[in-house]
C-alpha cells in the first residue's frame, strides 16, 4: 500500500526531516542537496544571506511548493508522497506567521483568528468567540477583535498574524522573518512570545530570519544556506557556530563581518 | 478519558478545583457553568486553587475554560491561586493577562438609526465634493504645466497607456461596435419596411451610429476596461506606498500618473469613436444586403448621401468628453485608494460607477446642447 512506500524510519525526536532536498524553479536551482532534522520543541532557525533561498525553503517544508527532488517528512510520513487526504491532515498541524503579516484586509482581527476554528473544527459560535479572544489576549491584543488589519500598527498585525497561526492550537508553527520591519522591543517580545510558546506548549518552531540577536536568543538549532555554493554549509546550535565553525563564510555572517 | 471537573472546599472561603483528563478543545470539555453557578451561590468564597496534576492532555480548551474562570473571579474580586495547573498552562494563562484588555476601544456598538445614517451618507458626500474639485483643479494645473513644457513624466509611459488604451482596445470595440450596428439596423428595418421605406436604414444607422451610439457604446466599454484599470492601478501603487515615494522623490503624482493617462484617454477616444462608427455602419450594411435586399453600392450612396461632416464632428467631440470622463473618474478613484485589498476593490468598482455616471449626465447635456445649437 501506500503507506508503506511513504513511512521511512527515523529517530523518534525528530519531527521534520528534510532528506537530499533540491529547490528549483524550472531548470534554476535555488539549493540542492539538503539534509538536516528538526527535533520536537526545537526553535530551528533558516538563516543566511540574502536571496539563498530561505523564504523558498519555507516554502517547501510549508506544502506550498514541490521539491525538484528529495523528500521532507513529518514524523517519518514524506509529504509529497503521501495521498492528498494525508497531506491535508500533515497541513492541519501547520500554523504559518507570513513575512508581511498576511491578514486578510476585509476581515476584522477577530473574523481573521475565527476563519480557521470555524472551517476545520466543529465549535458552537460562542465557543469560537471565547478561543479567538483566548488567542488575542495571548499576543496582547485583548479587546482589539473589531479592528481591521488596516487600522492598526505593524507590530500589531505580525502579532495578529501570530494569533491567526495558532488558532489551531499547531504541532509546528512557522515563522518567515518575525522581526522584520520591527522595533527592537517589539520584535524582542515577539521573541519572548515564540520562546513562550515552545516552552509551554511544546510546538516545534521554524523561524526564518537573518536577525542575529533573536538568532542567538531563540534558536536551538539551524540551518545555515549558502547562496554562492547553492547549498547548506553547516547545521547545528548557532550559538556553537558562531565560535566554532570550521567555515569561516558561517562566522563572518554571525559575528555581522567581523572574525 | 475526557476530560473531567470537580470540586472541593477546604475551608469554606476557597473553591479546590480538581481537573483531570484529556482537555482538547475538539472533545468538547467541561463547561464553566458549574463554577459560575458555584460562586453565584456561595458569596463566602474568596479563593480559586487548582489541582491539575491528573491533566494528561490540554489545549486550547482548557486554556478557555481557565480564561472564563479568571473572568468570573474577577468579576467577583476573587483570587486565583495558579500553582496547581499545569506548568505549561500556568504560564499560558500568565500570558494572556498580561495586557489588560483595551477598554473603550470598542467600535460604536449601537445600531444608528436611518435618519442619522442618511445624515451620515449626506454630510460624507458633502465632504467627498471638495475632494472632487481638489482633485480637478490639480488635473487642470497639471494640464498647464503640460502646455508650458514643465510638466514631468515618461514619454514611455504616455506610450505604454496609449497603447493599452488604444490598439488592446480594438477587438472588443469591434464586437461591440458591430452588434450595436446590427440592432439598430434590424429594429428600424423592421418599422421602415412596412412603409417599404427600407432604403433608410442607412440614414438611420449611419446617424445613429456616428452621433450617439458609437461614441456612447465606446465609452461605457472603456469605463469598464480602462477607467477600471487606471483606478486598480493607481490603487495598488497607492497600498505599495508608491505614490508617497513619487511624492517624497519630488515627483507630482499627478503629472506623473494621472496625465499621461488622461492624455492617453483624450487621444485615442476620437479615433476608437470613429472607428466604432466605421464598424456599426458595416454591420448595417451586412444586414441590409442580406436581409432586405438592399444594394451594397446603394446603401453606401445613401449613406454618404446622409452623411454631413457636423454628425462625425459631434460624435467626435461627445468621444472625447466621455474619455475625459472616465480618465479622471479612474484616476481620482485610484489616487484616493486606502491602504488595503479591500479599498482597491471598492475604488475599481467606484471608478466604473462614477465613469459611466458622468458618461450619462454628459450625454444628456450634450445631446439638448448640440439639439438647440441646431447642429
Amino acid at each position: 500500500m501506500a503507506a508503506a512506500d511513504v513511512q521511512h524510519k527515523i529517530d523518534p525526536d525528530d519531527h521534520i526531516t528534510v532528506q537530499d532536498l533540491t529547490m528549483a524553479y524550472g531548470d534554476f536551482i535555488i539549493q540542492r542537496d539538503l539534509n538536516f532534522s528538526i527535533r520536537r520543541g526545537d526553535i530551528f532557525i533558516i538563516m543566511g544571506g540574502s536571496g539563498c533561498g530561505k523564504s523558498t525553503l519555507l516554502r517547501h517544508l510549508i506544502g506550498l511548493k514541490v521539491p525538484a527532488n528529495g523528500r521532507v517528512l513529518f514524523d517519518g510520513i514524506s509529504y509529497w508522497e503521501s495521498p492528498p487526504a494525508d497531506q491535508e491532515r500533515i497541513k492541519r498541524g501547520f500554523g504559518m506567521s507570513f513575512q508581511s503579516g498576511a491578514l486578510w484586509s476585509s476581515l476584522t482581527l477577530a473574523e481573521n483568528v475565527a476563519l480557521p476554528l470555524g472551517e476545520y473544527t466543529d465549535l458552537a459560535p460562542a465557543d469560537i468567540a471565547e478561543v479567538v479572544s483566548l488567542k488575542l489576549s495571548l499576543v496582547g491584543l485583548a479587546g482589539f477583535g473589531e479592528f481591521y488589519p488596516s487600522e492598526i500598527s505593524g507590530g500589531m498585525q505580525k502579532r495578529a498574524a501570530l494569533a491567526r497561526a495558532i488558532a489551531l492550537d499547531p504541532e509546528i508553527l512557522f515563522f518567515d522573518e518575525p522581526s522584520a520591519g520591527l522595533d527592537p522591543i517589539s520584535s524582542r517580545r515577539l521573541d519572548d512570545l515564540i520562546q513562550e510558546l515552545r516552552d509551554s506548549l511544546g510546538t516545534t518552531i521554524i523561524v526564518v530570519t537573518h536577525e542575529l540577536a533573536s538568532i542567538f536568543t531563540i534558536g536551538d538549532n539551524s540551518v545555515f544556506l549558502d547562496a554562492e555554493t547553492r547549498t547548506m554549509i553547516t547545521t547545528g546550535d548557532p550559538r556553537t557556530l558562531r565560535d566554532e565553525s570550521p567555515d569561516p563564510g558561517v562566522r563572518y555572517f554571525l559575528n555581522r563581518g567581523k572574525i | 478519558m475526557p476530560g473531567q471537573l470537580s470540586f472541593l472546599f477546604p475551608s469554606p472561603d476557597n473553591l479546590h478545583v480538581i481537573l483531570a483528563g484529556s482537555w482538547l478543545l475538539t472533545n468538547s470539555p467541561p463547561s464553566s457553568d458549574e463554577i459560575a453557578r458555584q460562586l453565584q451561590s456561595r458569596s463566602d468564597i474568596n479563593r480559586i486553587s487548582f489541582d491539575g496534576s491528573d491533566v494528561t492532555q490540554w489545549d486550547s480548551g482548557l486554556l478557555t475554560f481557565l480564561a472564563r474562570i479568571y473572568q468570573l473571579a474577577s468579576q467577583h474580586k476573587i483570587d486565583i491561586d495558579p500553582g496547581g495547573l499545569p506548568d505549561g498552562a500556568r504560564r499560558m494563562m500568565d500570558l494572556a493577562t498580561a495586557v489588560p484588555p483595551k477598554e473603550g476601544m470598542g467600535k460604536g456598538g449601537e445600531e444608528s438609526s436611518l435618519i442619522e445614517r442618511v445624515g451620515l451618507i449626506s454630510l460624507s458626500m458633502w465632504r467627498a465634493a471638495p475632494e472632487m474639485l481638489h482633485f480637478l483643479g490639480e488635473v487642470t494645473l497639471s494640464f498647464g504645466r503640460l502646455f508650458r513644457g514643465t510638466a514631468q513624466f515618461r514619454r514611455s509611459d504616455l506610450m505604454l497607456v496609449i497603447e493599452d488604451v488604444g490598439p488592446h482596445a480594438l477587438p472588443i470595440v469591434s464586437l461591440i461596435s458591430f452588434l450595436i450596428g446590427l440592432i439598430v439596423a434590424y429594429m428600424g428595418a423592421v418599422q421602415l419596411a412596412q412603409f417599404g421605406a427600407q432604403i433608410y436604414i442607412a440614414n438611420l444607422v449611419s446617424l445613429g451610429m456616428t452621433r450617439e451610439m458609437g461614441a456612447l457604446m465606446t465609452g461605457i466599454i472603456m469605463a469598464g476596461r480602462t477607467g477600471a484599470a487606471f483606478a486598480a492601478q493607481l490603487g495598488t501603487m497607492q497600498v505599495n506606498e508608491e505614490i508617497d515615494a513619487f511624492r517624497t522623490m519630488g515627483f507630482n503624482p499627478i503629472d506623473f500618473l494621472v496625465l499621461p493617462r488622461m492624455l492617453a484617454l483624450i487621444l485615442m477616444m476620437p479615433l476608437l469613436v470613429l472607428y466604432s462608427g466605421i464598424v456599426g455602419i458595416t454591420a448595417g450594411m451586412f444586414v441590409s444586403v442580406t436581409a432586405f435586399d438592399i444594394g451594397t453600392f446603394e446603401y453606401y450612396q445613401q449613406t454618404v448621401r446622409s452623411m454631413a461632416w457636423s454628425h462625425i464632428w459631434v460624435g467626435v467631440i461627445k468621444g472625447t468628453v466621455y474619455g475625459i470622463l472616465i480618465a479622471f473618474a479612474g484616476c481620482l478613484r485610484g489616487m484616493q485608494c486606502g491602504r488595503s485589498a479591500q479599498a482597491v476593490g471598492e475604488a475599481t468598482t467606484s471608478a466604473v460607477v462614477t465613469g459611466i455616471l458622468f458618461i450619462v449626465i454628459a450625454a444628456s447635456l450634450l445631446t439638448i446642447l448640440f439639439q438647440q445649437l441646431g447642429i
